[in-house]
């Protein structure tokens, strides 16, 4: 049995722009809410970034997308299909998935935690084949870690893990790719190693990328798409430089700031205003009362 | 990305691991097997009344004395017989309670389970004077109630691991201070049916048994075994798997629900014995090389380690009758001791 070496786009929303649609979204955590009546809409072929404040919600969001989290209201549409009532193996097909801290089984080796990613097409007759095998190896040679393949993953330094990670839901063949905060507790290099790796399989594979992450200047730099949030309700959509605005990050972060030209890109770059340190307030302007841990 | 040299001898690599590493499960289930086997004849052979393997095999062809048929039919084949299934039932049970707490320690004797079914049990000998079937039955709801009620406790938006763990250690306290009040309160002549009720016993197995345990683990067995892929990849965390298209709650909900049921129906047929559903997966585990507890390998290791327990109990003691439960226990509490001294050190270090 082969497979086409990249899962087409389906069918209905074939010529459509845009992968996935949330509309009228109301997100809670049992009696926390997150979001009231949330539009959003992640254009196809393009890298996204979501950026907001602590607890704005992003997320939760993103978690909404993925079908990890059940909205009260509102529906979730992977071109056009309900995520919510599809099966999710065929969802797991055509949509992936990187949580914020998966757990790696102590022991497991690193072709043995990518080769996981086969788990959607592997049915009950039908266990792993030479395909699967090939799909593995290549997501390895894509994220750099087929050489230490044998390794187990407890061994690797952070940087390297979040590759095999990365490795794993490429694994998984996906036309659509959702990211949460991958970049979280690496190191600079590290970081951009995971967004040139994002844009890499977005251009090679044309391929849907959307990440939550909290490095602005980053996120401005890499993304095609900005989607910035705030309390639970989307601030601005769009290229970082038409929406990237002093008002707007002072606004979303309650972060004084001007906006340069970052001279390496041609981007924006927010720089933080130097404040005198005024030690009876607050230290962050906005606290969000809404924000409550699970919301990232 | 910097190694690209040679992705077609990689691939063979990886091919010849995989296969390895199966090979290497298979090798280590077939010898726990063909050790079963021989330790399995050893305890039709052995005992007060010894009997030749030839003499052994004429009476299983139907060419036996009348003393032969009894020790073969009616003592010793029901009784290993059971031991090897409660065993493996024991194991099962236990390597799927394991994944899901993602734990070593969370196998149904710690969540409560093994306790639920000792009080149920003393509750009907000592209060209600019961009969070996109402005993049975009533050991049977309090291990199901206890494991519903654990679950439901423990559910909060999904059940984790730590919290069942948790919340079974404290229902476990609770219910081991009933029975010991049971106890205390029993006449001598119960309380001493219901001490050896407790510590679990294969002296007086029987062929019903046998019939009980056998059918238990065919229906329960390929239930488990096809619920393991998705129960390994939840050991990833739950987002992790629901993105790769695992029913993590329907899972979790059917393994602990069908978990219980094999850890039941040992229950039944042996009584609550402990050790055997802790240190079975583990042990597979070690002996397999694989970085998760899967349910075959563990059912193999948990009917060694019950017929081993048995054989010891019997050959150490023969006089005293002595019950399995005591040997599995002595044992566990060494295993229970090394294992959180090792989790210590490896949660500081």
């Amino acid at each position: 049995m082969t497979q086409p070496p990249f899962h087409q786009p389906h069918d209905i929303a074939a010529t459509d722009s845009t992968v996935l649609v949330g509309s009228g979204l109301h997100l809670s955590y049992e009696s926390v809410v997150v979001a009231e009546n949330l539009n959003v809409e992640i254009p196809r072929g393009k890298l996204t970034m979501i950026i907001g404040p602590n607890g704005c919600g992003k997320s939760t969001m993103l978690k909404a997308l993925a079908r990890m989290l059940k909205p009260a209201q509102g529906t979730v549409l992977l071109d056009g299909d309900d995520i919510h009532r599809s099966p999710t193996k065929a969802i797991a097909q055509r949509l992936g998935l990187l949580p914020q801290s998966p757990l790696a089984p102590e022991g497991i080796t690193v072709a043995d935690l990518v080769s996981r990613g086969r788990y959607p097409y592997q049915k009950l007759l039908r266990q792993w084949s030479r395909d699967d095998e090939m799909i593995v190896n290549e997501a390895m040679t894509a994220t750099g870690v087929l050489q230490f393949s044998q390794r187990s993953v407890d061994e690797l330094s952070g940087g390297e893990r979040q590759r095999v990670w990365l490795a794993m839901v490429l694994a998984q063949r996906t036309p659509t790719l959702l990211l949460d905060e991958p970049t979280t507790y690496l190191d600079l290099a590290h970081q951009l190693d995971v967004l040139r790796l994002c844009e890499r399989v977005k251009r090679t594979r044309e391929m849907t990328v959307v990440v939550v992450i909290h490095e602005l200047n980053l996120a401005i730099r890499h993304a095609d798409h900005l989607i910035v949030m705030k309390s639970g309700e989307i601030q601005a959509v769009g290229a970082p430089d038409e929406v990237v605005t002093e008002e707007l990050i002072e606004h979303t972060f309650g972060l004084p700031c001007r906006i340069v030209t970052d001279p390496e890109s041609g981007k924006p770059m927010v720089i933080p205003r130097m404040v005198a340190d005024d030690s009876d307030q607050p230290p962050i302007a906005e606290e969000e009362p809404r924000a409550v841990s699970p919301a990232g | 990305m910097s190694n690209l040299s040679s992705p077609i001898l990689q691939l063979s690599f990886l091919g010849t691991i995989r296969l390895r590493v199966v090979r290497r499960s298979l090798l280590v289930v077939t010898l726990i097997v063909l050790a079963t086997a021989a330790l399995f004849v050893v305890q039709l052979l052995t005992g007060t009344f010894p009997i030749a393997v030839s003499r052994v095999w004429a009476t299983l062809t139907g060419h036996g004395t009348a003393v032969e048929e009894f020790v073969v039919y009616t003592l010793r084949l029901p009784r290993a017989l059971t031991a090897v299934l409660a065993g493996a039932a024991l194991g099962g049970s236990g390597a799927v309670y394991q994944s899901v707490t993602r734990n070593p320690l969370g196998s149904p004797d710690i969540i409560g389970f093994t306790y639920g079914a000792s009080f149920g049990a003393v509750l009907s000998i000592v209060v209600l004077g019961s009969s070996d079937v109402a005993v049975t039955i009533s050991a049977l709801a309090g291990g199901l109630g206890v494991a519903l009620l654990v679950y439901l406790l423990s559910m909060r938006g999904g059940v984790q691991g730590y919290r069942l763990i948790l919340v079974g250690i404290g229902i476990s306290s609770v219910l081991a201070a009933l029975v010991s009040y049971l106890l205390l309160k029993a006449n001598i002549i119960d309380a001493q049916e219901a001490y050896v009720w407790l510590t679990g016993s294969l002296n007086g197995s029987t062929w019903s048994d046998v019939w009980i345990g056998l059918v238990g683990l065919a229906v329960l067995g390929p239930v488990l075994v096809g619920l393991g892929p998705g129960l390994r990849l939840a050991e990833m965390g739950d987002q992790a798997a629901l993105g790769l298209g695992v029913h993590v709650g329907r899972n979790r909900l059917c393994a602990l629900g069908f978990g219980a049921a094999l850890c039941a129906i040992a229950v039944v047929c042996a009584g609550p014995i402990t050790f055997i559903s802790l240190a079975a997966p583990q042990i597979a585990r070690r002996l397999t090389g694989t970085p998760t507890v899967r349910v075959i390998p563990s059912m193999a290791v948990g009917a060694l380690l019950l017929l081993g327990s048995d054989a010891l109990a019997q050959k150490l003691f023969p006089q005293s009758q002595l019950p399995v439960g005591i040997t599995t226990l002595a044992l566990g509490g060494g295993y229970l001791a090394w294992l959180i001294a090792r989790e210590g050190r490896s949660r500081i270090g």
